[in-house]
């Protein structure tokens, strides 16, 4: 049986993820777009990072209002990210998990852990390697940082190569990293879906 | 005498610096064993104990027996101790400390009149001053008129001379013990199911918290010890990421350690105490139907940081704090996210921050300033745009062996590939320029 997952279950705004799901963001800007999505969810943050792992997030770089609610887990060992992952999925107050996960996820732990988003009505981000995917996974975004020729932009392109309930689409948009603001330079530039959708 | 003129005398002597804490501790240990011989023991200075002894020598066949008793038993255990007993406590520490002995009923006086002045607990410069008038001993302060003694010599003189003959009273004030936080229960049979354990463990977690609410504190770390019929014991040890007494939050951290305990040929014995605790104030707990949303959803979050420090370790759960520090390593700090509480981030102006900091990277084929093209990484980058430089200096109050190659200055180079990097050179180390990468930008 499908679980009711209310009205949200389409956002209207492409780049929100479909809550209490676990969602797959891989590329280079995978970071950058995990930050994004933490400026989105207002309440406790968990980024799961294992201990092996040099990249730490800079606490004067993130964006305004993630830092406070930031909580750090760096466990040991692949057994032990994912019963982070799954307790922190869990627990209700959290709103975002965020986790790098070294190996790609098995069917049943990706299985397993939509379960416990579901259970905790957190959303989950997983940031992979490429193609290091889980078929389990709700939605996956290619993310990859743009060169820009104005001086002042940061362009991203994020395009959704996968999506079990929906379209696909590449966005590409100037995001400076600070805010929630978002500037869409462009919408889908490629069409995925027939071009009159009469009823 | 001074350690000099010790060496001198004794050139082999071996010395020690004193460990005041442990002393204390020592004597504080010493304390509790005094109990077996008076109801009201008080330590007295950093060096002495003062029991009120009322009404108990006939229990031990009168006074002389029992400080032979008393004697005895540190004999026994290697303690060097003098004592003394005295109808009073001035006169007691006095004799105590010069020679020991036992003054008796309505003879104070006499006892401890051949006793220096030093002995009655005044201070070294009113000592002195005695001493120089020629009044060396106690016996020489009695016969005197108490008026121009305490004008000449202060209050405190005449205060002391009347507690240790009894004209004042002082009583023996037994500081009271610290609370001990530990309860345990004895079963009849032995038990082996974790259920019963676990029931067991309720109800002895419902008597220690209400024993920390009764002292208003917190356990921080709670111990079960089970032991079995064979004599051997098991332990299950929990954190807990912030000071708590709710028995049911408390007994759903120990599930796991108690489904992995071997019971053998079962338990007949538990016992729990909270080793660490901590002040925490009468607060409204959440989990009833009353409580407000925001003390649930904090108080599901601190178990969320106990189950998982509980597991991983408390020093892997955490939370990144401010710093006041210009270099980016020190900028913030990893701090265990159980003993801080977050802290608002100050908004500083200044060029931007990378979103991920790591160990620098070298990277090669750089060429120019800043480098037009360079590899990092096995992946080729052509620079589009710098901005900088921006220079840090090292902090020379700290020996880092990161920053012993000098100054410090950070480009940001946007990439035509497109990531955003964070790359610095150390134009004061010798030798080639070296180009390092940092972090990476949004």
């Amino acid at each position: 049986m499908r679980p009711d997952l209310g009205p949200a279950t389409n956002p209207t705004d492409p780049l929100d993820l479909r809550p209490r799901r676990v969602h797959e963001a891989e590329g280079r800007g995978r970071r950058a777009f995990a930050l994004f999505q933490a400026v989105r969810h207002p309440g406790p943050l968990v980024w799961i990072l294992p201990s092996h792992i040099p990249e730490l997030p800079m606490l004067r770089g993130l964006p305004r209002g993630v830092g406070e609610r930031l909580h750090l887990f760096r466990p040991v060992g692949e057994t032990d990210v994912l019963w982070c992952i799954e307790e922190a999925l869990r627990a209700a107050p959290v709103s975002l998990v965020i986790a790098e996960p070294e190996k790609p996820l098995s069917l049943t732990a990706g299985r397993r852990l939509q379960l416990a988003a579901e259970a905790g009505r957190t959303t989950g981000i997983m940031l992979i390697r490429g193609d290091a995917g889980s078929n389990a996974t709700e939605t996956r975004w290619n993310c990859e940082p743009m060169a820009s020729t104005a001086a002042d932009s940061t362009l991203h392109r994020w395009s959704l190569i996968k999506n079990k309930r929906g379209t696909l689409g590449i966005w590409t948009l100037n995001w400076n990293g600070t805010s929630a603001a978002v500037h869409m330079v462009s919408e889908a530039c490629q069409r995925h879906e027939p071009a009159d959708m009469a009823p | 005498m001074a350690l000099a003129d010790a060496r001198a005398i004794c050139p082999d002597l071996a010395t020690r610096p004193a460990d005041l804490a442990r002393e204390a501790a020592a004597l504080a240990g010493l304390r509790r064993w005094a109990g077996r011989y008076a109801p009201m023991v008080a330590t007295d200075g950093v060096d002495g104990l003062m029991a009120d002894i009322s009404g108990v020598p006939h229990l031990f066949g009168g006074e002389s027996d029992l400080r032979d008793d008393l004697q005895a038993r540190l004999e026994r255990a290697g303690l060097h101790a003098s004592s003394a007993i005295a109808g009073t406590r001035g006169a007691a520490h006095a004799l105590a400390r010069h020679g020991g002995g036992i003054v008796a009923d309505g003879q104070l006086a006499e006892g401890i009149g051949h006793l220096p002045v030093t002995a009655l607990r005044v201070d070294h410069d009113t000592a002195e001053a005695l001493a120089r008038v020629g009044l060396a001993r106690i016996a020489d302060l009695i016969p005197l008129p108490r008026a121009p003694l305490a004008r000449r010599f202060g209050a405190g003189l005449v205060l002391r001379l009347d507690q240790a003959l009894g004209a004042q009273a002082e009583p023996v004030a037994a500081e009271p013990d610290a609370p001990h936080f530990g309860v345990r229960m004895t079963l009849p049979e032995p038990i082996g199911l974790q259920s019963d354990v676990m029931a067991g463990l309720e109800r002895l977690l419902e008597r220690l918290c209400a024993k920390l609410a009764q002292h208003r504190m917190g356990a921080r770390r709670v111990r079960l010890e089970l032991r079995r019929v064979d004599r051997g014991t098991a332990q299950v040890e929990i954190g807990l990421a912030r000071p708590m007494r709710d028995p049911v939050r408390i007994a759903a951290l120990f599930a796991k350690g108690v489904d992995e305990i071997d019971s053998g040929f079962g338990i007949d014995g538990l016992r729990l105490s909270a080793p660490v605790t901590e002040a925490l104030a009468p607060e409204q707990i959440g989990g009833q139907i009353g409580g407000s949303a925001t003390i649930r959803h904090e108080d599901a979050l601190a178990d969320l940081l106990s189950s998982v420090g509980n597991r991983i370790g408390f020093d892997r759960v955490l939370r990144l704090l401010p710093a006041t520090s210009l270099i980016p390593e020190r900028s913030f700090l990893l701090a265990a996210a159980a003993y801080s509480a977050p802290e608002p981030i100050p908004h500083r102006a200044g060029s931007k921050r990378p979103i991920t900091l790591f160990p620098p990277e070298p990277v090669t084929a750089a060429s120019g300033t800043p480098p037009a093209s360079f590899r990092w990484r096995r992946m080729r980058f052509t620079t589009l745009r710098a901005t900088g430089p921006e220079r840090i200096t090292p902090e020379w109050w700290f020996d880092d062996p990161a920053w012993r190659s000098g100054l410090r200055d950070y480009w940001q180079i946007e990439t035509q590939e497109g990531p955003r990097l964070w790359l610095f050179v150390t134009p004061q180390a010798t030798g080639a320029q070296d180009w390092f990468v940092q972090g990476e930008f949004a």
